[in-house]
């Protein structure tokens, strides 16, 4: 329980340095400090994120940086990808996931680092 | 437009796929396709990521992958994280902080490629004691 509240608190604490990076902390540490399967970590970062991208969005919006009608056009469409993403995840191994997770993160590293 | 709509489902497909919010493909789709500003296209960018990242977190329920009560302890108590954060940023030199969190982005993913995954979430739960689970 104290694990899983410090774990929170760092990925907050990673998004509100970088505006993004919550699921690339709290998905390795469920898997690694945890002992979570791969797929729960993954679900289970989702649904945390959708919860921290509702409060930073209320913040955000207090000071009137919200464009909907944008927000709507890569929104609608990430829905729908969101849905393909989650069924291709049922049926790919979970070795397959996680080098592409890897992946992900070393590009994003390279990116923050080179800004 | 039609470049914004398909980053927007890529960033969607990765999202589902890796459980991450895609904020790094949605904050540039937004600057660079729709001309906003990176203040407004973090903030726009949360308008896209929380309907998306909620859809994906129901259907990973459907799927047996979502452990709800963790979840909501873990986004509660990342709002206080993220404040903390936007303060430290005001403090810290940005540069320093970047390249700190870089390294630990390329730790991560060495170790992550290093572990051996569990193939069976559902069958490893129904199977007794797992030393490296929490009691609860």
């Amino acid at each position: 329980m104290l694990e899983l509240a410090a774990i929170g608190t760092a990925a907050g604490l990673f998004s509100g340095l970088f505006g993004v990076g919550g699921g690339a902390v709290i998905v390795p540490m469920l898997v690694l400090r945890l002992g979570y399967a791969d797929r729960e970590a993954m679900g289970t970062s989702l649904a945390a994120i959708s919860m921290m991208a509702a409060a930073a969005m209320l913040a955000h919006g207090a000071y009137g940086n919200l464009h909907v009608d944008d927000g709507v056009l890569v929104g609608v469409p990430a829905v729908g990808g969101v849905m393909a993403g989650t069924w291709l995840q049922q049926r790919l191994r979970p070795r397959v996931v996680r080098l592409v997770f890897a992946g992900v993160l070393v590009v994003a590293a390279i990116d923050l680092a080179l800004k | 437009m039609i470049a914004a709509v398909v980053i927007g489902a890529f960033a969607g497909v990765l999202a589902g796929l890796l459980g991450v919010g895609g904020g790094v493909l949605f904050v540039p789709a937004l600057t660079v396709f729709l001309g906003l500003g990176q203040v407004e296209a973090e903030a726009t960018s949360l308008l896209a990521i929380m309907p998306m990242a909620l859809v994906g977190a129901w259907r990973q329920h459907r799927y047996g992958n979502l452990r709800a009560h963790d979840a909501v302890v873990l986004g509660a108590l990342s709002v206080p994280g993220a404040v903390a954060g936007v303060s430290i940023v005001e403090v810290l030199p940005e540069r320093l902080v970047q390249i700190a969190f870089a390294g630990l982005m390329l730790l991560i993913a060495w170790r992550m490629v290093r572990g051996a995954p569990r193939e069976e979430p559902e069958a490893a739960v129904s199977e007794g004691p797992d030393p490296g689970r929490p009691a609860s």
